[in-house]
């Protein structure tokens, strides 16, 4: 047995898209995850919530709408005010080259847009979560 | 270590969530801390809820919980989902029909992975209970993976077994009545707005006939929609009838006594198979008699009694 990955998975805000999320959730699992999808339209508040119950390593976000400069970030700062600093936070969608910088400045570590290979994904999860 | 001890029993999340870690990882700490939680527990209305896949669980759940909440009572929940037997991953999905019950402080919903046990629970949730059970938790729910026809280990950590049926299985609720349909102590027709589902009472209501023949309680068989959040407060009445009963008569403490009981052999399992399986000299044992094996050199019962003669001695 001993220790996995734990990752949440979710959707903050009102788009509707979920294929992407459920793409990766699923090639986290077969890369020996845990993953916890919680669904569609989550307020920052009820992921952070869910992380903590869950005692996950990692959330990663999911978001098409254009509103991750609010909802990512919101994500990160509620994490690190419930003292969990040590989670890894990623991202994914429809998300302007310019924002990335900026997103990774405000401890979105690893963002991820269209196109990219699941394997990098995994990989960059196994290379930077905490131990 | 102390500090999430006092830290559970006063029911603080991010400690209740930190030990169920531990206590799943196997993790040393958790055994010292399970040790000093215990004279805490034993509290809490344990109830399982098991049925087939789709039949509504964690609906059911969302619900349930949401009428408990009413009542001024504190819930935990335990999803279970199960682990891949080929990556070791799980998707844990049980989350998404409970939104409903994020923000809540009076809830904690965590979601587990089987991770290789095959009686619809996994091996670390006597300790989650108990976690839960301590932190203050009126009412604890455990949802089973969706089961088939024998994955009934429920019964042995629930006060409480729902088991949830719909509509439409016909004649297969004649095939499942060995096993799963022999342990309910109370039967849930869901999704009874759809067709059929004056048959699944029927059909139900005959099994339970014949197996309540000669018992003082009969099984209640009882209709829901979850969806919709019809049935649920008749189902509470029923389970809290079903509490009563059990505390009115010596069945409560046979009960219980199931339930320690199926824990001490779990951890004694668990501990057994670290020890055969983690310990290096025990590994090229093991090795060596699987060259063998595969040679025809000794069979798999001699090389068996070879190991556990190591352990016996």
């Amino acid at each position: 047995m001993g220790r996995k990955i734990r990752v949440l998975v979710a959707k903050p805000g009102l788009d509707g898209h979920d294929r992407g999320a459920k793409i990766v959730a699923r090639a986290l699992r077969d890369a020996g995850m845990e993953v916890i999808y919680t669904g569609l339209h989550q307020t920052a508040e009820m992921i952070v919530d869910a992380a903590v119950q869950e005692d996950v390593d990692v959330v990663g976000l999911s978001l098409l709408s254009g509103a991750h400069m609010t909802l990512f970030v919101d994500v990160a700062k509620l994490l690190k005010k419930k003292g969990m600093d040590d989670v890894l936070v990623v991202g994914g969608g429809i998300i302007p080259e310019e924002d990335i910088p900026k997103l990774k400045k405000e401890g979105i570590k690893g963002v991820f847009g269209p196109g990219t290979p699941c394997d990098e994904i995994v990989d960059f999860i196994k290379k930077n979560v905490k131990k | 270590m102390k500090d999430i001890a006092q830290k559970v029993l006063k029911g603080d999340a991010r400690a209740v969530a930190r030990l169920i870690t531990l206590a799943e990882n196997n993790d040393p700490v958790a055994t010292e801390i399970m040790k000093e939680i215990y004279p805490h527990t034993g509290k809490a209305h344990v109830i399982g809820i098991t049925g087939v896949m789709g039949s509504g669980k964690s609906t059911l759940i969302c619900e349930l919980t949401r009428a408990y909440r009413k009542q001024g009572k504190k819930v935990g929940i335990i999803a279970i989902d199960p682990t891949s037997p080929f990556s070791g991953g799980a998707l844990l999905g049980d989350r998404i029909r409970m939104n409903e019950l994020a923000m809540d402080d009076g809830v904690f919903i965590r979601s587990m992975g089987t991770r290789g046990m095959l009686g619809g629970l996994t091996s670390a949730v006597y300790d989650v209970v108990e976690i839960l059970d301590a932190s203050g938790k009126d009412v604890v729910l455990v949802e089973t993976v969706g089961v088939g026809q024998a994955e009934v280990d429920v019964i042995k950590i629930a006060d409480t077994t729902l088991v949830i049926i719909v509509p439409g299985l016909g004649d297969s609720i004649q095939t499942l009545k060995a096993g799963v349909m022999e342990i309910a102590d109370i039967y849930v027709v869901n999704k009874a707005d759809r067709d059929g589902v004056e048959q699944a009472v029927a059909e139900v209501e005959s099994l339970v006939d014949i197996s309540s023949a000669n018992k003082e309680r009969k099984t209640p068989v009882l209709t829901a929609v979850a969806k919709e959040g019809k049935g649920i407060k008749e189902l509470a009445v029923e389970i809290g009838n079903h509490f009563k009963y059990l505390e009115k008569t010596k069945e409560f403490d046979k009960q219980r006594r199931l339930r320690y009981e199926a824990e001490l052999v779990e951890i004694i399992r668990k501990e057994l198979m670290n020890f055969i399986f983690d310990e290096s000299t025990f590994k090229e044992k093991i090795e060596d008699l699987l060259d063998k094996i595969s040679k025809k050199e000794i069979d798999p019962h001699s090389a068996a009694e070879e190991i556990l003669g190591k352990i016996l001695k």
